[in-house]
């Protein structure tokens, strides 16, 4: 079997590619074999939709200027900086 | 002359002023952290350190960075070396195809097609839209939550504070190809937990 007829069936190298593609670099090879696959595989190509969102999904929630603070309680927060205090005297 | 009695923390034009920082900064630092490692306690702990950490090395803040953004340096590195420390000892208890092992088979061994009961479905989230949704990113942090801790901590370096991959590689000493074989792992363990918990 050749490289692209393989990949042409395999899932479990496409969405590989699926991932390295967003982050990293593939070569234009890895790039024809990938669009083959996903032209003729409907499930990689809903993975592929789903995989992006939750790459931006999870910038989202740390970048974000309306993120939610989480809150330290009052109690830790005040001997916090009566022990920053002291330090300073 | 009283002034320059300050002068060698306000040489940058930003100065410190310790008795502010908890009520200024920490809830700041402190979502910074748990968003980080999931620990609550830890990230007390985290930012209770920085504060400390922060006021014995005063004397190095020259004042081109702002307060907050000094805090956060500091912080970041105390939270890569939670990473630093989580994945040593991840790597200790098992080695990488171990833990892969763990991990349900996504896929065909032989011919790598999708196992029937693994198979990526529409969940009505493959729209820009579903950003904006909060019940999904709920149960996305929830999922976050039950990677192996070497993953999540890759995963995290990489989408939450943009590292460069060698940075991430040589931080937890994992090799470039290792790195993305967890990196597709933790994806596809990711939207599985998605899709199981997503109705």
């Amino acid at each position: 079997m050749n490289g692209l007829k393989k990949i042409a069936y395999n899932c479990r190298k496409a969405t590989f590619l699926i991932e390295k593609q967003q982050i990293g670099r593939i070569t234009l090879r890895e790039k024809l074999e990938l669009r083959i696959h996903l032209m003729g595989c409907s499930i990689c190509k809903t993975f592929q939709q789903q995989s992006i969102i939750i790459n931006q999904m999870v910038r989202n929630f740390f970048h974000s200027a309306g993120q939610a603070e989480r809150k330290l309680d009052d109690k830790f927060k005040q001997e916090l900086q009566k022990s920053i205090d002291d330090k300073l005297r | 002359m009283q002034r320059d009695q300050n002068k060698d923390i306000i040489a940058g034009g930003n100065t410190l002023d310790p008795h502010s920082w908890v009520s200024k900064y920490a809830d700041y630092l402190y979502t910074y952290a748990v968003t980080r490692i999931n620990d609550e306690d830890q990230a007390r702990d985290l930012v209770q350190e920085t504060f400390l950490a922060a006021l014995e090395k005063a004397g190095t803040f020259e004042g081109r960075s702002t307060e907050r953004t000094w805090l956060t340096a500091i912080l970041k590195f105390k939270v890569i070396d939670v990473y630093r420390k989580n994945s040593s000892a991840f790597a200790k208890r098992a080695n990488l195809s171990d833990a892969e092992q763990e991990h349900q088979d996504f896929f065909d061994a032989v011919d790598g097609h999708w196992n029937d009961q693994h198979r990526p479905k529409e969940l009505g989230i493959e729209r820009p839209d579903a950003l904006e949704n909060k019940e999904f990113q709920r149960i996305l942090q929830l999922c976050m939550k039950k990677l192996p801790v070497l993953w999540l901590s890759v995963f995290t370096m990489k989408h939450m504070d943009d590292e460069s991959t060698e940075t991430i590689c040589n931080t937890l000493k994992v090799s470039a190809s290792n790195f993305w074989v967890i990196i597709h792992r933790a994806k596809v363990n990711l939207r599985a937990c998605l899709q199981k918990n997503w109705i």
